[in-house]
Formats: structure tokens, sequence, C-alpha cells
């Protein structure tokens, strides 16, 4: 049997975490049809709900809810840390490529993990939405 | 202070939590999607080991607010704040005793 030989790690190889999160967007539709603007004012930025606006909002949301929760996986947030949903931001920049912008104690975080952006990757079918979050240390930045 | 008024204020003091509890449990039946009811989960029983997941966490923070007509400041958006009936108690009651 061939084994595959094991190569060792550079010496100061940089690590880059993941983390993941799916969300269902009829919880979207649903929180926002009990709480309304409540509920989008305290989970989404305004930039956000701009970009989001139109036909596919619900499906857009959903992305940009998983999205925060897997930028949080990324982040390794304690229990007892405070980091607000608006603290994570998702745009979507020009060529359509969303990207993730970090405020107060989100972005605080990451620069005390050494984090020096955070990207991302977001997709929704069948009723789902799921976005992947990649920490890049300011080492492999 | 005598001992009547002490043991006055103590069955006040738990009559005040005895409420807040029924009401925090009802926020949880209603919102909080756990796999069993609410109203048999001990107050240090884990809700997110329970099935409340981060989205549902923040349905029982909008109604906590309408329930008890408070708003949670940033600082007590944690997981520690929402993780068992007991701390949702803290930090409601937090919320509702008027600033010294």
């Amino acid at each position: 049997m061939s084994r595959t030989p094991q190569r060792a790690a550079p010496r100061h190889a940089p690590s880059i975490r993941i983390g993941c999160d799916v969300h269902p967007i009829s919880e979207i539709a649903a929180s926002i049809e009990l709480f309304g603007e409540r509920y989008l004012s305290r989970v989404f930025t305004t930039v956000e709900r701009e970009q989001t606006a139109g036909p596919m909002s619900l499906e857009r949301l959903a992305g940009r809810f998983a999205a925060k929760e897997a930028v949080l996986k990324v982040l390794q947030v304690p229990s007892m840390a405070s980091v607000p949903w608006k603290s994570i931001e998702v745009r979507t920049g020009g060529n359509g490529v969303p990207y993730v912008v970090l405020s107060g104690s989100a972005q605080e975080m990451a620069e005390r993990q050494g984090i020096s952006r955070v990207d991302i990757s977001l997709s929704h079918d069948g009723g789902v939405a799921m976005a992947v979050a990649a920490a890049i240390p300011a080492s492999a930045a | 202070m005598s001992a009547d008024t002490a043991t006055d204020e103590r069955k006040s003091e738990e009559g005040i939590r005895d409420v807040t509890d029924e009401r925090i449990r009802a926020v949880l039946s209603a919102h909080a999607k756990l796999r069993e009811p609410a109203d048999g989960l001990a107050e240090a029983g884990d809700l997110y080991a329970a099935g409340m997941t981060s989205h549902a966490s923040v349905n029982v923070m909008l109604a906590l607010e309408d329930a008890f007509d408070i708003e949670f400041p940033d600082a007590l958006l944690t997981k520690h704040t929402f993780c068992t009936i007991a701390t949702i108690r803290d930090a409601v009651t937090g919320l509702l005793e008027p600033a010294a």
C-alpha cells in the first residue's frame, strides 16, 4: 500500500481559519413579520439593507446573517464577549463580490488575534443561505 | 429592619422572580425553537444545547424587550446573556432596576 508522504508544515506558516454557517431563508421572513423594523435595524446595517433591497432581499439578508455567524466562528468569540451583529458588515463590491467590514468590538477582536481581513463567500438554494468565512492573518495578507 | 420586614421583602423578591421566570419561559416557548418545552427546563440548563440557534436568540431578545419593556444594550449582546434562564433573568432584572 502506498502512502502519501507527509510534508512538514513550514515553521512560520500562516494559520488561515475558516468558518461556515447555513441559515433558513424562511426564518428571516418570519422575524421580519414578527418584529419588523426593530429586527432589521438591530441585525443589519444601513448599507446591508440598501444593498439587499429588491426582489431577492430575503435570500440576500439570510446570506448576510449566515456570513455574520461564520465570521463570529473565525473570530472565536468568547461567550462573555459582546460582538453586536452590526459590527460585522457584509458589503457587495462593484464587481459583485461580497466582502466584510469589521468595526467596534469585532474589529478589535480581529486585530488582537492578528487577523488582517476576513474573506467570505455566500450562496443560497433550496430555501437555505450559506456562507463561508476565511480569516486571513496579517502574515499572509 | 425587623424580621417581619425582612421576610416580607424576601417574599416580594421571590414573587417578582417567579413572575419574571414565567414570562421568560413564555418567551422561550414562543421563540427559542427548543426541542423540549421551556416549562420543564432547569434555570441553569443550556438553552443552546436545548436547540436554540443564534438567530432564535435574536427573536428571544426582541420578544423579551417587548415583554418587559426594556432594551438590551450592545454590552449585553453576548452568548452568555442568553445561555440559560438564570442568565436571562439576571440581565432582565438588571435592566429593570432603576439606575442608582
